[in-house]
């Protein structure tokens, strides 16, 4: 009897338990998961509904014939939900419609957006963007982007390198998810170092950036965020194979561990074996390559308490070999049968992110970073030999809150850097092993004022004590001004600091006969001093439209002022010398850029650019070598409107570089002068895509199509062990036309 | 004596609950550009008290946190209106002065411009 009681007494409730649904909606907004209140829960079919509560939570009535739950607002992808256990907890993730258009919505949104609203110079980069040249790697991944100049591959590791305001890429603070990853041992090569296919968006900011993220960034920050296991397609494939004989495969795997977890695999290799010389000079007109590269990502996310956080493993190995047409590594290495270069590099990297944002005031977050690396670079020139290993800690804690109210932010947080360097050279004139520890505490604050009308600033300070460098203070400060419709008028300015790794920096320097040398003596690097400088910028952009088309005009002035440059002079066909500035260094660039939607679908950017870039060498002050004074950029984009799920998509690229100085060549041999500049060079490239679904879809293009080469990229090629030879006078394509094809694959 | 301390001790708990430093509240208020989500966070920050103040272009919606010890939603309405924008489900709309402020791109009550969007 009693028992009967008992089921009596749980009856009701086990057919409440049954009868009703509950669970919370939340609107899937980057990495923040915040309550929807007002979302609309229904059965499919029935008028049995309701909405969300301030917190996005809801109960609503269940009966067994319902199976399809249908959730819905405006502004956001309707999602249906099958239930098949009433009594487990709905948490749904509701995501905007822009983020599941991002493809259909770009032919109206351009795939690089400008913000009116920020108050730094920065611009992104979408992955959109990025598909415009198929290939292949972060560095090439800038050739459609007029504010980064890509140069030629030097002739003996065919990387190319990038320059931003006329300052080669060590003044530029490159990073993977905010953490500063190419630098030191790396910098020559890192950017080959991150496939294009790994990167979901790229930030490039002008100017001297924010101080959070160092004190290192001079002409700018390029910041790559790469893509994630949580929103990643499930499987990805890119094959790429071109005319050259390179091949490239990326795979992407990502899967759900559990509700929390996500994790993904990206293997990435590229291989070129192919031998060249269309100029005949004797020497391979790109290295042969062999490169694997592999990252784990593990992502965790829990939107109710507020974490985040990622966990990556990567490992790279590279192998390149250049030189003769008959060097045999294995014969010839050291050796003056015929001159090589082999670079072997390996590289490992650890790093953590950490992050919580408080569900209840989603103003205040905390952010842990931590990464280490280990890079490795074992590599010879003919006879000289270059062998680098950097060990590298990173550590960095934010705290993000407001003052009063959210118009007023701030940022604040400590870091920490920890880098061994050990070097061994075998190159006449230099020491043999150069070894040195760096060790750096900062802390920052940064403070960001929007009155959400017409003015945004940023002003921000770090406090730094370096082991090398000294104790320093490094302010920057950025603001935005808009004084009339759809305009910003943008004003930078800010202090970098830096140690030059002018060994790694300067490889190509070891692929001639010049002899290295370093001037100084009392400095606390390789006996120089830090590189200082001052940025300042003025940027105004200006949006319009014409015969009713939506363009918009941006101009750019910014000045670079060094304070101490190390010098690397080349102005002695003999030598390379490294000095600490003595009088004047700076660089002056203006860049006027239109962007002009011509007509649906079609999207058209120019952009010329004017360099003004001078060093105080020991010989004078000069313009410095190889960097055009005028520079012209277009860019178009077709695509055709969407049939049946698939389209076309058409793109080109001009670019017209002036002429360039060569380095001083009058005390060569008549023979080995060079003329005082280079001519003009003219490049273009194309790529037609065809997207057959939203699974699949090849491309076709083809990279420098008019086959401009410059004739005699080595100087003295015959003869590569006398005192004339010399590689580091690249300034156009060496090769010649490319042209390639590939595929995408992707399930989501 | 005891159940004047539950009283006051049930009442304490209360107001203090009441007297939350991050209440939040959301309400629909009626716009419909950029120049509007601007108008309408900025009337937000009038009242001294309020934290965050975001109004959503798409879906009307605006949400607060603000310190319930230093005002109160009917307040921070209160500016919203004098700024010239409706809030659905309340009574009283903005005036029609404060509505005739409003830049011409803005007036949300015109079909014609709500079309526009």
């Amino acid at each position: 009897m009693k028992n009967i009681l008992y089921i009596l007494i749980w009856f009701p409730v086990l057919i409440f338990s049954q009868e009703k649904i509950s669970g919370m909606i939340m609107e899937a907004n980057n990495n923040q998961h915040l309550g929807l209140p007002g979302a609309n829960v229904y059965w499919l079919g029935t008028t049995v509904g309701t909405t969300t509560d301030i917190d996005g939570k809801f109960t609503l009535s269940y009966k067994n014939e319902y199976e399809k739950l249908i959730i819905s607002y405006v502004g956001f992808k309707t999602d249906t939900l099958t239930i098949s256990d009433p009594s487990k907890m709905v948490h749904h993730l509701l995501k905007t419609t822009s983020e599941l258009n991002e493809v259909t919505l770009t032919s109206r949104k351009q795939a690089t957006a400008k913000s009116y609203l920020q108050a730094q110079n920065t611009f992104t980069v979408t992955s959109d963007e990025l598909l415009k040249a198929a290939c292949c790697n972060l560095a090439e991944s800038f050739e459609t982007n007029p504010s980064i100049d890509v140069n030629f591959a030097d002739a003996v590791t065919g990387t190319k390198q990038i320059k931003m305001l006329g300052l080669n890429s060590p003044y530029i603070l490159i990073a993977t998810e905010n953490i500063p990853s190419i630098r030191g041992a790396s910098q020559a090569f890192g950017l080959t170092f991150i496939p294009g296919t790994w990167v979901e968006s790229i930030q490039i900011t002008k100017g001297a950036g924010s101080v959070v993220n160092g004190y290192e960034s001079i002409a700018g920050q390029i910041n790559a965020e790469l893509v994630k296991p949580l929103t990643d397609n499930k499987l990805f494939v890119n094959l790429y194979g071109a005319s050259s004989e390179r091949l490239e495969l990326n795979t992407h795997l990502n899967t759900k561990v559990s509700d929390k977890w996500h994790t993904g695999l990206y293997l990435h290799g590229n291989t070129h074996n192919g031998e060249h010389d269309v100029n005949d000079d004797g020497f391979l007109d790109m290295p042969k390559f062999n490169q694997i590269n592999i990252m784990n990502r593990w992502q965790y996310i829990d939107t109710e308490k507020g974490f985040v956080s990622f966990i990556n493993l990567k490992f790279l190995n590279d192998e390149k070999q250049t030189g003769q047409l008959n060097f045999n590594p294995k014969t010839d290495k050291l050796t003056t049968n015929a001159w090589g270069s082999e670079i072997l590099t390996k590289r490992y990297e650890i790093s953590t992110k950490f992050g919580y944002v408080n569900p209840e005031v989603p103003w205040q977050k905390i952010g842990v970073q931590a990464a280490f690396s280990n890079h490795k670079q074992e590599s010879y020139f003919g006879l000289n030999q270059y062998n680098i290993t950097q060990n590298s800690l990173y550590t960095n804690a934010i705290y993000n809150t407001i003052i009063s109210d959210s118009r007023h932010k701030i940022k604040t947080g400590l870091d920490f850097t920890y880098d061994h360097y050990d070097e061994f050279l075998d190159v006449p004139n230099l020491a043999s092993d150069y070894e040195r520890t760096e060790r750096s505490v900062g802390s920052f604050f940064e403070y960001n004022f929007d009155n959400l009308n017409n003015l945004n600033l940023t002003a921000g300070i770090r406090a730094d004590t370096h082991n090398l460098l000294g104790t320093f203070v490094t302010p920057r400060f950025h603001m935005r001004y808009t004084p009339w419709e759809k305009s910003a008028i943008r004003a930078s300015f800010g202090r970098g600091k830096r140690s030059a790794n002018i060994f790694a920096e300067n490889q190509n320097m070891f692929a001639s006969s010049r002899t290295i040398n370093i001037l100084n003596t009392t400095g606390n690097i390789y006996g120089l001093d830090p590189e200082i400088a001052w940025n300042y910028g003025l940027s105004y952009l200006q949006g319009f439209n014409l015969f009713n088309r939506k363009a918009d005009i941006t101009l750019d002035y910014y000045k670079t002022d060094f304070k101490n440059k190390i010098v690397v002079d080349y102005e002695n066909p003999q030598e390379v010398n490294f000095y600490n500035l003595d009088g004047v260094s700076y660089a002056n660039s203006f860049q006027i850029e239109l962007n002009y939607n011509v007509f649906e679908h079609f999207d058209l950017r120019t952009a010329y650019k004017y360099y003004d870039i001078k060093t105080q060498y020991n010989s004078g002050k000069l313009s410095n070598p190889l960097i055009p004074k005028h520079r012209f950029f277009a860019n178009a984009a077709y695509e055709t409107p969407i049939k049946n799920n698939g389209h076309w998509k058409f793109d080109t690229t001009f670019n017209w570089l002036g002429e360039q100085r060569f380095s001083s060549t009058l005390a060569n041999p008549s023979t080995y002068q060079l003329s005082e500049k280079t001519p003009t060079v003219t490049t273009l490239n194309a790529q037609v895509t065809k997207v057959f679904s939203e699974k699949f879809e090849v491309y076709l293009g083809g990279e420098n199509i008019t086959n401009v080469r410059q004739d005699n990229p080595i100087l003295d090629a015959k003869n590569p062990f006398g005192s004339n030879f010399d590689t580091t006078f690249v300034y156009g394509p060496i090769f010649g036309s490319m042209y390639y094809a590939g595929l995408r694959f992707k399930i989501n | 004596m005891k159940k004047l301390l539950l009283v006051t001790l049930v009442l304490i708990t209360t107001v203090t609950f009441a007297q939350d430093k991050n209440a939040k509240a959301t309400m629909e208020v009626d716009g419909v550009c950029l120049m509007c989500k601007s108008r309408i966070e900025k009337a937000c920050f009038k009242t001294k008290g309020v934290k965050s103040a975001i109004w959503d272009v798409k879906t009307h919606e605006l949400k607060l946190i603000y310190d319930e010890r230093k005002t109160n939603v009917e307040t921070i309405q209160k500016s919203v209106l004098e700024a010239g924008h409706d809030i659905k489900k309340l009574k009283i709309k903005a005036t029609d002065e404060a509505y005739a402020k409003l830049h011409d791109c803005c007036k949300y009550r015109d079909i014609e411009v709500r079309e526009a969007h």
